[in-house]
C-alpha cells in the first residue's frame, strides 16, 4: 500500500504472543460480564434445551422399539409407541420454541447492553482519542463488530448447547444400546478433538485480520462519503476507488482465508462421521450375522450416528461464528479498556453554582512532545470578566480554550475553576459551568429546533424561539421544526453558525468560550449577534477568540497570544494606546475595513 | 415480484459461472453420496445379514466407506468454490456501490446519511452474500433432497410415500404466510440499524460539540432510544421466526410417527419387509433436517431480498449530474452565468434566478451578499456540484453541462468555506485528485496559501492530520484547503469565503500571493470582508437571488446603500 495514509504517532495493530493471551482473557472477561446478569435465564435455557433434546433423541429410540417390539406385538403396543413419539415431538417443539424465544431475548438484551456500554464509553473518551481513532472506526466497532457478536448470540448458543448435548446424549445411548458397537462408534473422538483445536488456532488470526480489514473498509467509506464534495470537485474519485478496492480486496482475502479453513474443517468432521458409519455397518453387520445384535439395534445405531454427526456440523458452524465473534470481542474489549485521556476524578468535587474564576498556574501544554504549544502560562481571569483572545493563526488560542473546557489536561501546572483543579471537578459540574462554541460548528440531523435545544435539552419551545430570534435564526427558516439536513446541509455556512450560536443562549454556563463563533457571518448578522451577546454575557466569565476585532469590542481585557505565550495583556484601550502588537493588529484591521 | 431484486443482481454472478456450476455439481454429488449411505445400510440388513452371508458384507461396507469419503471431499470442494464465488460477488458489489456513490451528486449526499449508506455497503451485502453462499444452495438442495427422498419413499412403498408427500402441504401454506410478515420485519430492522449507525456517526463526528456543551447524556438517551427500538424489532423477529421454526420441526416428527404406525401394520400384513421399514424410517429422519432448516433458509432469503432492495435503492438512483462529451483542450476560463437560476428540490422558491454575470479570463469578481443569499449556491453551479434549474452557465462559450466532468472540474478549482480534510498525509490532502503534482507544485501551492507550516509538522508533508484535519488549528485547515485549490494553477479559481479563519496579517500575506495567481486566472471570490473584496477587479452584489449591481468596490460603496450596509458598516469602537 502506498503512503497515502501518512504517518501518525502510533500503530496499534501488531500483537505478540503475550498480548494474545491478555486479549483472550480480556474478551472472555467482557463476555462473562455481559452474560452474568442472565445467569439464571441461561440455566433455564439449558434446562429447556436438555428437555428438547431428550425428546428429540428419544424419537429414533422409540422408532427402534417400534420396529423391534411393536411390529411383532401388534397394534396396542404399536399405538402406545406412536403416541409416545407424538408426545416427544410435541414436547420437543414446545420446549424448543420457548428456548428460541428466551435465547433471543437474552441475546438482544446482551446486545443492547453492549451497545450502551460502547456508546457511553466512546462518549467518555477524550477528543484526542477520537482524532486518531476516527469516526469510521467508532462506527465499525458499533456496527460490524457488534453484528458479529449478534450472530453468535442469535444462532450460536442454540447450536452449541444442542450440539454438545446431542453429542453426549447420543454417545450414552450408543453405549447403552451396545457397548462394543458403541465403542467403535465413539473411536474417532480424539481425532475430532484434535481437528477442533487446529481450527481454533488457525481461525483466530484469520478472523482478527478480517475484523481489521472490515474496519479499514468502513473508515475509508465513511470518510469519503463525508468529504464527497471535495472528492468530486478535485477529481479524487478514481484514487478513492483505487484505495477502496484495495481495502475491499484485503477484506475479501481475509474472508476467503476464513472460508477455506471451514471448507477443510467441516467436511473433515463429516468424513469422520461417515467413516464411523461405514465401520459400524461392517462391524455391526458382522455382529448381526453372528446374532450378537438385533437388526433393530443396528438400525437404531445408524439413526443415532446420523444424529450424532449432524450436530457436529453445527458445532463447526458454531465454532466459526464463535471465532469471528471472538475477534470482534477482542476489539470491543480493547476499546472498553481504553482509558479516557482526561480521566473523571475518583472523588469528584461538586461545584453546584460556579462563579467562574479561571486560573492558569504554570501551565505547559503540547500535543506532540517535540512541539510545545503553550509555554508556562500564568493567568487569572476573575469571575465575570470578558476576555478577548487574539493572535496569529496557529498561535494556540483554541488550545487555551480547549484546556479550560478540559478537552485536554495540561502537561504540567494546573487550571482551576473557582479554586478547584479541573482534574478534580466532576464531569457534570464542569460541563454545567463551562460551555464552548467550537471553531468548527457541528449540526446534527433533525430539526433546527432540536439543534438549538442542544444547548439545553429541557428548554421550552418558547425559550428555543427566543434564542432563535435573538441571533436572527428566525429570519431565514420558515419554521424551527424544519429539517436542518445532514450536518446542517440545508443551510448556508453562516446560517449554520447562527444556529450553533443560538445554543449558547439556552445554555447557562458560568464560563462561556466562543471560538471564532461569528467568522462566517456577514456584518449585519454579526452585529445582531453581538448586541445579543451583551445581554447574555452579563455576569459571566467569557473568553472570546476572534480575528475580526469587531467581535472583540465588548471585551474588558485583551490577551494577545503569540507562539504559545501571552505577549500583551490589558484593557483594549490601553493596549491600543501602548502601540504594541495589539495596536498594530488594530491598525491593520482598521485599514482592512475600507 | 419480490425475488426480482435478487434476480437483478445476477450479473454479478456471471464471472463466476463456471465456479458456481462446479460447486453445484459438487453439491449434488455430495448429497447423492450422502443419500446412498443409508441405502447401503438397507442392503446390508436385507442382504448379508438376513442371509448370514459374511462375504457379501465386506464389499458393501467398503462401498459405504468410499461414499463417505466422496461426500466429505465434495463438501470441501463445494465450500472452497463457493467461497471464491460469494466473496467475489460481495466485493464486486461493494466496489460498485462505492463507485456509484461517488458518482451521485451532492443533492443525493446531502439527503442520505452515511450511516444508511454504510449499512447497505456492509450489513446488507453480508446478508446477500450469506444467502447466495448458503441459503440459495441449501434451498435448492433441500428441495431436491425432499423431492428425491419422497420419490424414493414412493418407490419403496407408495402408500407411505404419499403420506410423506402430503405433509408438504401445511408447510407450503404456513411458509407463504410467514414470508410475507417476515419481509416487513426484516426490512424494518435493517432500516433501524441504519438509523442507529447514522446516530453513531453523528455522535462520533460531533464529539467536540457534544463535549463542549456537556451533552453526553442527551446524546446517549437518543442513542438508547434507537437501540431499544432495534432490540424490540429484533425480538419481534425472533418471536415470529421461533413459531415458524417450531412448526417446521414438528411436522416431520408427526409424519415419522404416522409412518411407523402404518409401516408396522404393513409389515404385519407382509406388504413391506422389515429392512424396507428401517430404510423408510431412516429416510424420513433424513427429511427432518432439510424441512426444519427450511425455516431459517427462507428467513435468510427474505432478508436477502430486503437487503437487495435496499442496495438497489442506491444503485438505481441515477446520477442526475453526468458529464457531457466535450473536452476543453486549452481552456481560457471565460465564465458566464446566462440567466442562471437554481431551486433546491422541494423548496417553494428559487435561491437564484435570472442571474447574469460575466467573468473574463484574468479577471476576478467578488460576490458579496448577506448570509444565506445564495453565494455558495452560485459557486457550486460552476463545477456542477449543483446544476442550474434554469438558464445556463458557460465556460469559453460552452455550456458546462456539455463538458466532461473531468475536463470541467480540472478547469475549475474551489476552496470551500469549510475546509474538507481527510485523515491522510498532508501531501495527499493537498494533491487530492491531482496525482501528477510534483513536490515543487505542492511547495508552490503551500507557499501561496501561507501554509508552509506543514513542513514543520512532526513528519513533514507525510504527517497524517487527524480526522477532518482536527489536529490542525482552524486557520491551518483553511490554508491547506486553499493550497489544494491553487495547486496546479487552475483556469477558474473559486474562493468561497476562504480567508475567514485567518488573522489580519496572515490574510494580507495570503492575499498578496493570491493576486499573483488570480492575475492570470478567472476568479470568483466570495467575501464578507472589505479586505477580501479588494482582491477583485469588480464586485457583484447578490441580493434577492440575483445580481443587482456590478461595479468596483468604491462605486458600489458610494452608490448602493445595500452594499454599504453589508460591508462598510462595521462599527469601530476604540
Ligand atoms: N489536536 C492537535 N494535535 C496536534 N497538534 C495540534 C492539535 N490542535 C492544534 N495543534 C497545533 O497546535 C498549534 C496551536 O493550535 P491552535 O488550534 O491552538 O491555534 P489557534 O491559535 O486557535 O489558531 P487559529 O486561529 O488558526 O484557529 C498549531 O500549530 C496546531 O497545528
Ligand atoms: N440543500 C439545501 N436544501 C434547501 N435549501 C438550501 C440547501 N442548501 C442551502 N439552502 C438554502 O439556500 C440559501 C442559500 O444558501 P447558500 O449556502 O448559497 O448561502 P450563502 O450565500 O453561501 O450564505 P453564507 O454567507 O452563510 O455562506 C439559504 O437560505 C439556505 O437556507
Ligand atoms: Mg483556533
Ligand atoms: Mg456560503
Amino acid at each position: 500500500m502506498t503512503d497515502w495514509r501518512g504517518v501518525a504517532a502510533e500503530n496499534r495493530d501488531d500483537l505478540d504472543d503475550e498480548a494474545n493471551v491478555l486479549l483472550r482473557a480480556r474478551s472472555r472477561r467482557l463476555l462473562g460480564d455481559l452474560l452474568r446478569p442472565h445467569r439464571r435465564a441461561i440455566g433455564l435455557l439449558v434446562a429447556l434445551i436438555v428437555v428438547s433434546n431428550a425428546a428429540g433423541l428419544s424419537i429414533p429410540y422409540l422408532v427402534k422399539i417400534g420396529i423391534d417390539t411393536g411390529v411383532p406385538a401388534g397394534t396396542r403396543t404399536l399405538s402406545m409407541i406412536v403416541a409416545a413419539i407424538l408426545g416427544a415431538a410435541v414436547t420437543q417443539a414446545l420446549t424448543r420454541q420457548a428456548f428460541l424465544r428466551f435465547s433471543g431475548q437474552i441475546g438482544q438484551e446482551t446486545l443492547l447492553e453492549l451497545r450502551r456500554r460502547l456508546f457511553e464509553h466512546f462518549q467518555r473518551l477524550s477528543p484526542a482519542f477520537h482524532e486518531k481513532y476516527t469516526s469510521g472506526r467508532v462506527i465499525s466497532r458499533l456496527t460490524s463488530d457488534v453484528e458479529a457478536i449478534a450472530e453468535l448470540l442469535e444462532g450460536g448458543f442454540d447450536g452449541l448447547i444442542t450440539a454438545v448435548l446431542t453429542l453426549f446424549g447420543t454417545a450414552a445411548m450408543l453405549l447403552i444400546l451396545d457397548v462394543h458397537l458403541g465403542l467403535v462408534a465413539l473411536a474417532p473422538f480424539p481425532a475430532l478433538f484434535l481437528m477442533t483445536r487446529w481450527f481454533r488456532r488457525a481461525s483466530l488470526t484469520t478472523y482478527r485480520r478480517s475484523r481489521e480489514a472490515v474496519a479499514a473498509v468502513i473508515v475509508h467509506f465513511v470518510e469519503s462519503m463525508t468529504g464527497i464534495r471535495a472528492a468530486q470537485t478535485f477529481r479524487r474519485e478514481p484514487r478513492n476507488q483505487e484505495i477502496f478496492e484495495e481495502l475491499d480486496e484485503r477484506y475479501r482475502a481475509a474472508n476467503l482465508a476464513g472460508m477455506r479453513l471451514i471448507a477443510v474443517f467441516q467436511p473433515g468432521v463429516k468424513l469422520l462421521g461417515n467413516l464411523t458409519v461405514a465401520a459400524v455397518l461392517l462391524y455391526g453387520g458382522w455382529l448381526a450375522v453372528q446374532g450378537e445384535v438385533t437388526v433393530g439395534v443396528l438400525a437404531a445405531f445408524l439413526l443415532y450416528l446420523r444424529q450424532f454427526y449432524e450436530p457436529m456440523q453445527e458445532i463447526s458452524n458454531f465454532y466459526n461464528t464463535l471465532q469471528s465473534a471472538g475477534a470482534a470481542l477482542e476489539k470491543l474489549s480493547g476499546v472498553l479498556e481504553e482509558r479516557p485521556g482526561v480521566a473523571e476524578p475518583l472523588v469528584p468535587v461538586a461545584l453546584p453554582a460556579a462563579r467562574g474564576e479561571v486560573r492558569f498556574q504554570d501551565v505547559r501544554f503540547h500535543y506532540h512532545p517535540d512541539v510545545p504549544v503553550l509555554h508556562r502560562l500564568d493567568l487569572v481571569i476573575p469571575a465575570g470578566q470578558i476576555v478577548a483572545v487574539v493572535g496569529a493563526t496557529g498561535a494556540g488560542k483554541t488550545t487555551l480554550a480547549k484546556l479550560i473546557a478540559r478537552f485536554y489536561d495540561p502537561v504540567t501546572g494546573r487550571i482551576t475553576l473557582d479554586g478547584v483543579d479541573l482534574r478534580d471537578l466532576g464531569e457534570a459540574s464542569l460541563r454545567r459551568a463551562v460551555v464552548m462554541v467550537t471553531q468548527e460548528n457541528y449540526l446534527f440531523g433533525g430539526s433546527v429546533a432540536d439543534n438549538i435545544r442542544f444547548g439545553r435539552p429541557s428548554a421550552t419551545t418558547a425559550e428555543v424561539e427566543a434564542a432563535a430570534a435573538a441571533v436572527g435564526v428566525r429570519g431565514f427558516v420558515a419554521s424551527l421544526d424544519g429539517e436542518a439536513g445532514k450536518r446542517g446541509a440545508r443551510m448556508s455556512a453562516g446560517q449554520r453558525q447562527l444556529v450553533a450560536f443560538a445554543r449558547v443562549f439556552l445554555a447557562d454556563p458560568a464560563v462561556l468560550i466562543l471560538d471564532e463563533a461569528t467568522s462566517s457571518l456577514d456584518v449585519p448578522s454579526e452585529r445582531l449577534v453581538q448586541r445579543a451577546l451583551r445581554t447574555v454575557l452579563t455576569g459571566r466569565t467569557a473568553l472570546i477568540i476572534a480575528h475580526r476585532l469587531s467581535t472583540v469590542e465588548i471585551a474588558d481585557r485583551v490577551l494577545v497570544i503569540d507562539d504559545g505565550r501571552v505577549v500583551e495583556d490589558g484593557p483594549p484601550g490601553e493596549l491600543i494606546a501602548a502601540s504594541g502588537r495589539y495596536a498594530g493588529l488594530h491598525q491593520a484591521w482598521l485599514e482592512s475595513l475600507t | 415480484m419480490a425475488l426480482l431484486s435478487l434476480w437483478r443482481l445476477k450479473s454479478y454472478l456471471r464471472p463466476f459461472t463456471s465456479v458456481i456450476v462446479l460447486s453445484w455439481i459438487a453439491a449434488v454429488v455430495g448429497i447423492a453420496a450422502g443419500l446412498a449411505i443409508p441405502l447401503i445400510g438397507k442392503e446390508i440388513i436385507d442382504g448379508p445379514i438376513a442371509a448370514g452371508d459374511l462375504a457379501a458384507l465386506t464389499p458393501l461396507g467398503l462401498l459405504a466407506l468410499a461414499l463417505g469419503v466422496v461426500e466429505a471431499v465434495m463438501i470441501c470442494l463445494r465450500r472452497w468454490l463457493q467461497g471464491i464465488a460469494v466473496f467475489g460477488v460481495e466485493t464486486a458489489l461493494r466496489d460498485d456501490i462505492y463507485a456509484h456513490l461517488q458518482r451521485l451528486p451532492m443533492s443525493f449526499h446531502d439527503e442520505w446519511q452515511s450511516g444508511q449508506l454504510l449499512s447497505r455497503a456492509t450489513t446488507d451485502l453480508g446478508t446477500i452474500r450469506r444467502f447466495f453462499g448458503f441459503g440459495a444452495l441449501f434451498l435448492v438442495m433441500n428441495v431436491i433432497q425432499l423431492v428425491v427422498v419422497t420419490i424414493l419413499l414412493l418407490r419403496l412403498y407408495w402408500p407411505l410415500g404419499l403420506l410423506v408427500a402430503l405433509a408438504a402441504v401445511p408447510i407450503i401454506v404456513v411458509s407463504a404466510r410467514f414470508e410475507k410478515r417476515y419481509r416487513v420485519i426484516s426490512r424494518a430492522l435493517q432500516d433501524r440499524q441504519g438509523d442507529l449507525a447514522t446516530h453513531v456517526e453523528e455522535s462520533a463526528l460531533g464529539i467536540r460539540t457534544i463535549k463542549a456543551f456537556g451533552r453526553g447524556g442527551h446524546v446517549f438517551s437518543r442513542y438508547d432510544g434507537l437501540a431499544v427500538v432495534v432490540r424490540d424489532t429484533a425480538l419481534e423477529k425472533v418471536r415470529l421466526s421461533s413459531r415458524f421454526f417450531t412448526f417446521l420441526e414438528i411436522v416431520p416428527s408427526v409424519t415419522l410417527a404416522l409412518v411407523l404406525l402404518l409401516g408396522a401394520t404393513a409389515v404385519g400384513q407382509g406388504a413391506l419387509t422389515l429392512g424396507a421399514l428401517v430404510a423408510f424410517t431412516t429416510f424420513v429422519l433424513q427429511l427432518v433436517w432439510p424441512v426444519s432448516s427450511l425455516g431459517f433458509i427462507l428467513a435468510m432469503g427474505q432478508e436477502a431480498i430486503t437487503a437487495a432492495d435496499r442496495v438497489l435503492e442506491v444503485l438505481d438512483t441515477e446520477p442526475s449530474i453526468v458529464g457531457g462529451t466535450l473536452v476543453l483542450d486549452r481552456p481560457r476560463g471565460h465564465l458566464r452565468f446566462e440567466g442562471a437560476g437554481f431551486r433546491f428540490p422541494g423548496a417553494d422558491r428559487p435561491v437564484l434566478q435570472d442571474l447574469w454575470l460575466e467573468v473574463r479570463p484574468g479577471e476576478t469578481v467578488a460576490v458579496v451578499g448577506a448570509t444565506g443569499s445564495g453565494k455558495t449556491t452560485l459557486t457550486s453551479l460552476v463545477p456542477r456540484l449543483l446544476d442550474v434549474t434554469s438558464g445556463r452557465v458557460s465556460i469559453d462559450g460552452h455550456d458546462v453541462r456539455d463538458l466532461t466532468l473531468p475536463s470541467l472540474r480540472s478547469t475549475v478549482a474551489t476552496a470551500f468555506e469549510e475546509a474538507t480534510l481527510f485523515s491522510m498525509s498532508v501531501r495527499e490532502n493537498v494533491t487530492l485528485g491531482h496525482r501528477d503534482a510534483t513536490d515543487a507544485d505542492v511547495r508552490e501551492a503551500l507557499e501561496i496559501a501561507q501554509a508552509t507550516f506543514a513542513y514543520d509538522l512532526p513528519w513533514g508533508l507525510d504527517t497524517r492530520i487527524g480526522e477532518q484535519g482536527m489536529s490542525l488549528s482552524g486557520g491551518q485547515r483553511q490554508r491547506l484547503a486553499l493550497a489544494r485549490a491553487v495547486l496546479g494553477r487552475p483556469r477558474v479559481l473559486v474562493l468561497d469565503d476562504t480567508l475567514s479563519a485567518l488573522d489580519v496579517e496572515t490574510e494580507a500575506l495570503v492575499e498578496d500571493a493570491l493576486r499573483g495567481v488570480l492575475a492570470d486566472a478567472t476568479g470568483i471570490v466570495v467575501a464578507h470582508r472589505a479586505s477580501t473584496v479588494l482582491l477583485a477587479d469588480r464586485v457583484a452584489l447578490l441580493d434577492g437571488g440575483t445580481i443587482t449591481h456590478v461595479g468596483t468596490h468604491r462605486e458600489l460603496l458610494a452608490g448602493v446603500p445595500g452594499y454599504r450596509a453589508l460591508l462598510a458598516a462595521e462599527e469601530v469602537l476604540s
